[in-house]
């Protein structure tokens, strides 16, 4: 390779500016690209002079209309990018709309960004999205902000009524924990402090808005906090005779390497990594803070797309179902509870209702609502969410990438929080919600023991867990037909015929799965309150979905032959069969176990 | 991690969440270095594999090297590749070649339209059988519901308001005034039935950056982009009669790197060669609201 060929890639810094309508963002940017030469070839001159023909005013926010072109409302519609150069590196300006309406995309900008510049009008003053923009570029977690005054000239340079804004922002900011990197006094049409210090404002000793550009630094990974990879993916492609199973993912935080002692969150599975896999590239046994990568295990474990490597020699996420966090609400209906939305939280996606809303922060005057329930457009609260299953997450403030997350309402992103902590569990949404239903359950003039005196057994949900092809239709089948044949009360129940998610690999944690998985313990409910033998199959059932059916099934009693599901732990199964399930022996057992846990009465033996 | 070693990151991230998020999900593979090396990316994320078609549309009138470069590339890297054409338009001598249309008419017939009727299953998509070596009628006729595109910010105005993750409506329409908001690492990836997404993997790559990848990663590219000793090469490649090269004696990577880096491109647009962008000012954001890549 030639000597160039060799030389670095040029770098590259996403810069977002965000303000009020009016206060001048357009202005900056056009004083950016113009001082430091950025435009193309003609391009100043061309708009001087359509200004001229039209006798109005230059200003340079006509440069970024001429280049634009998708100003048609006066407002800049959506994130659009300009670039410009300085010595030290390349910038890219997300020019973000100050428009309400178009929060989403200031959002969308200002996520992209690695620094940010907020701009107020000296004359104005403070307004309502200049806290706004605040409070958003705080959750979104940047923290290298210049604050640029800007219209100094209309206010005739004086230095009190910076020193006012700077006095009363800084306030505000801090309140959210956010410290600016520095406050800049600029007068964008002039280009007072834009590119060169300027004259008429000898009391400010700061940098200009270019000189605190080049001083922002680009936030480097992650690399001393404890190792987050949510796995996105386990591939095995078997094309061409491959036969590694890769768990892959962006390693959000951390470090790691061969030979680590790893633990997968939410299922608690355990292992070592036993190799770094690439495509292309020299080997390497270390995996680093943003790099996307590839890692086989020493010990072929189950585990599942969505969960979160971690290592075992660092501080645990937590894994639960219940916790606190700031919420910003993007969507046009407003968030209610009562109404299953979609959590996309690291790798995974999980069902989510609003627990409460505990309170709603009023962005204009940062004073919070205690009253309001739900969640309106543009609205920032602070909230009890609940999963409906457990989920493994940080605390954003102790490890940042995987202490936010979105909401998904009606598959469009409409929300977007940090995690605050996590909140215990007890009275979860779903515990009262089964309690209602115990309560308010109407039964008929039959009562239950009428029914196990009539039936000589008692009602039963009896799951046959295993995986496909392991032979666990045909021993639930046999089983129904041994109990008819002694004359219970039983019913087979293919679990196809209704939830083809539920018996099927791969499925396990999926949104629509765990709706099926609700639905089936109502049913069981109904079934054994009639007082039958109610025998199905699932396959992949883990301690979570089994907990959530005997939950359901309250208060009668789940029971579990299990074939070797790998996803089920073994506390929770009542028989054990090893071997071929096809045969009477297996049969006897599964009618052994339940006999000696008393389902049928004596006599009927 | 230097720049190239993020935007890698990245582009690999957004591979996998489309791999794992779509069931009938594509590549646009044009021949193209961008989407070459959006496909070298693919083995990358997918550690030597490319587990999804590649798409190509072929206007019929593309530079021909493309055609035996791409069939080559099929066969060496085991692609699934598949193509699809205005079989229609060009039986009937509807393009501007044939002097029936403009420039632009053309590209929305040969190009959008071709473009819109493969990915929706309606035309015939062919696919090549690797026992053969030969390209047959696909029986695959299901929609792709998430398309991969080498679409990238810094080439003209409307593609820097794209979104990682684009919707397209029922029409392969594109509202560019209400995007969905993308935030950290989560995209738009749910999508009503009847609509498809648009995934940008080379969103945030500056032309240069692609050509440094190149060189680093020794990307195997179509050499229509290396001077043959004619003092011209192409910067951007697309069909014969509307594709002009460029004046260069830049002979490989190296040289084109430094071209752009600090020689003679430094400071000229990248699509400067094609003719139809020119044939009206707003022509590409009109031609991708409607389904152009």
């Amino acid at each position: 390779m030639t000597e160039m060929a060799t030389r670095k890639s040029e770098e590259r810094m996403n810069l977002v500016i965000v303000g009020h309508v009016d206060h001048g963002k357009s202005t900056v940017i056009g004083r950016l690209l113009a001082d430091t030469g950025s435009l193309p070839e003609g391009k100043l001159d061309q708009v001087k002079a359509m200004c001229e023909r039209n006798s109005r005013p230059f200003e340079y926010a006509f440069l970024l209309d001429a280049l634009k072109n998708e100003q048609s409302q006066g407002i800049t519609i959506d994130t659009a990018r300009c670039f410009f150069k300085t010595e030290k590196r390349h910038y890219i300006i997300n020019d973000a709309p100050g428009h309400i309406e178009f929060l989403k995309n200031m959002i969308t900008g200002a996520a992209r960004a690695e620094a940010a510049l907020l701009v107020i009008d000296a004359e104005e003053g403070i307004q309502e999205n200049s806290k706004r923009h605040g409070y958003m570029i705080s959750m979104l977690g940047l923290k290298q902000i210049a604050v640029l005054v800007n219209k100094m000239d209309l206010v005739k340079y004086e230095q009190t009524v910076f020193e006012k804004i700077v006095k009363e922002y800084s306030e505000f900011l801090g309140h959210l924990g956010v410290h600016p990197t520095a406050f800049v006094p600029v007068a964008a049409r002039e280009g007072d402090n834009i590119a060169s210090s300027s004259l008429r404002m000898p009391w400010y000793e700061g940098l200009t808005v270019l000189g605190q550009v080049d001083s922002f630094t680009r936030p480097e990974g992650n690399l001393d906090q404890p190792f987050r990879l949510p796995v996105q993916d386990i591939y095995k492609f078997t094309a061409q005779g491959d036969d590694r199973r890769i768990v892959s993912g962006t390693v959000e935080t951390g470090t790691a390497k061969v030979g680590d002692h790893v633990i997968f969150y939410p299922s608690g599975k355990e292992t070592i990594i036993d190799s770094v896999e690439r495509f292309n590239a020299p080997e390497t046994t270390e995996v680093h803070a943003d790099e996307a990568v590839g890692i086989t295990m020493s010990t072929e474990i189950y585990i599942k797309p969505g969960e979160l490597m971690c290592r075992a020699d660092e501080l645990k996420p937590n894994v639960g179902r219940r916790f606190r966090a700031n919420v910003f609400w993007m969507g046009r209906a407003p968030m209610i509870a009562g109404k299953q939305y979609k959590l996309k939280i690291g790798a995974t996606k999980v069902a989510t209702e609003l627990a409460a809303v505990e309170s709603v922060l009023d962005a204009s005057e940062l004073e919070s609502n205690h009253n309001k329930q739900l969640l309106d457009r543009h609205d920032v609260g602070e909230i009890l969410l609940e999963t409906h299953r457990p989920i493994a997450f940080d605390r954003r403030n102790d490890i940042e990438p995987t202490g936010r997350f979105v909401i998904v309402d009606d598959f469009e992103i409409a929300g977007a929080g940090v995690i605050l902590e996590r909140v215990t569990e007890t009275d979860s949404i779903f515990d009262r919600q089964i309690k209602q239903r115990e309560f308010s359950w109407e039964a008929g003039e039959v009562s239950p023991a009428d029914r196990e005196q009539r039936f000589n057994h008692k009602g039963k949900f009896i799951i046959v867990a295993g995986e496909p092809g392991s032979g666990r239709r045909n021993l639930a089948k046999k089983v129904e037909k041994h109990l008819f044949d002694q004359g219970f009360n039983t019913y087979y129940f293919g679990i196809t015929n209704q939830f083809g998610d539920l018996d099927q690999h791969g499925t396990i944690g999926t949104i629509q799965r765990d709706r099926q998985i609700e639905i089936l313990g109502e049913l069981a409910r109904i079934m054994t309150d009639a007082g039958l033998l109610f025998i199905t199959t699932l396959t992949d059932i883990d301690e979570f979905d089994l907990n959530k059916l005997r939950k359901l099934n309250e208060p009668n009693e789940v029971f579990i032959v299990s074939l070797g599901d790998p996803a089920l732990g073994s506390s929770a199964i009542d028989v054990q069969i090893e071997t071929d399930p096809e045969t009477d022996a297996a049969v006897r057992k599964v009618v052994d176990e339940l006999t000696s846990q008393q389902v049928f009465m004596d006599f009927s033996i | 991690m230097d720049q190239l070693d993020y935007l890698e990151a990245k582009s690999i991230h957004i591979l996998r969440e489309a791999y794992r998020e779509f069931k009938n999900l594509c590549m646009l593979w044009s021949i193209g270095k961008d989407s070459t090396v959006m496909l070298w990316l693919a083995r990358k994320a997918f550690f030597g594999h490319a587990p999804f078609p590649l798409v190509h549309i072929d206007t019929n009138y593309k530079i021909p090297a493309m055609i035996d470069y791409r069939d080559r590339m099929a066969r060496e890297w085991k692609l699934n590749m598949v193509y699809g054409q205005n079989t229609e338009a060009l039986k009937n001598k509807m393009t501007f070649p044939d002097g029936a249309i403009d420039r632009i008419a053309c590209c929305k017939a040969l190009k959008s339209e071709a473009l819109k009727h493969t990915l929706s299953g309606e035309w015939t998509r062919w696919r090549m059988n690797h026992e053969t070596g030969e390209y047959e009628e696909d029986s695959n006729k299901e929609p792709y519901t998430g398309v991969i595109v080498g679409a990238r910010a810094d080439e003209e105005g409307s593609r820097s308001k794209e979104r990682y993750f684009s919707p397209r409506d029922k029409q392969s329409d594109w509202d560019v005034d209400d995007q969905p908001p993308e935030l950290w690492s989560y995209y738009k990836t749910d999508f009503a039935p009847g609509t498809h997404v648009r995934i940008h993997p080379l969103l945030d790559w500056t032309e240069l950056n692609l050509w440094e990848y190149i060189q680093r990663e020794q990307v195997p590219i179509i050499d229509l982009y290396f001077d043959q000793g004619e003092g011209t090469r192409y910067r951007s490649l697309g069909c014969l009669p509307c594709t002009l090269g460029v004046q260069s004696t830049a002979k490989n990577v190296d040289e084109i790197v430094e071209e752009l880096r600090s020689g003679k491109f430094s400071n000229v647009a990248e699509r400067s060669g094609r003719a139809q962008d020119a044939a009206d000012g707003n022509s590409l954001e009109t031609l991708r609201r409607d389904g152009y890549m």
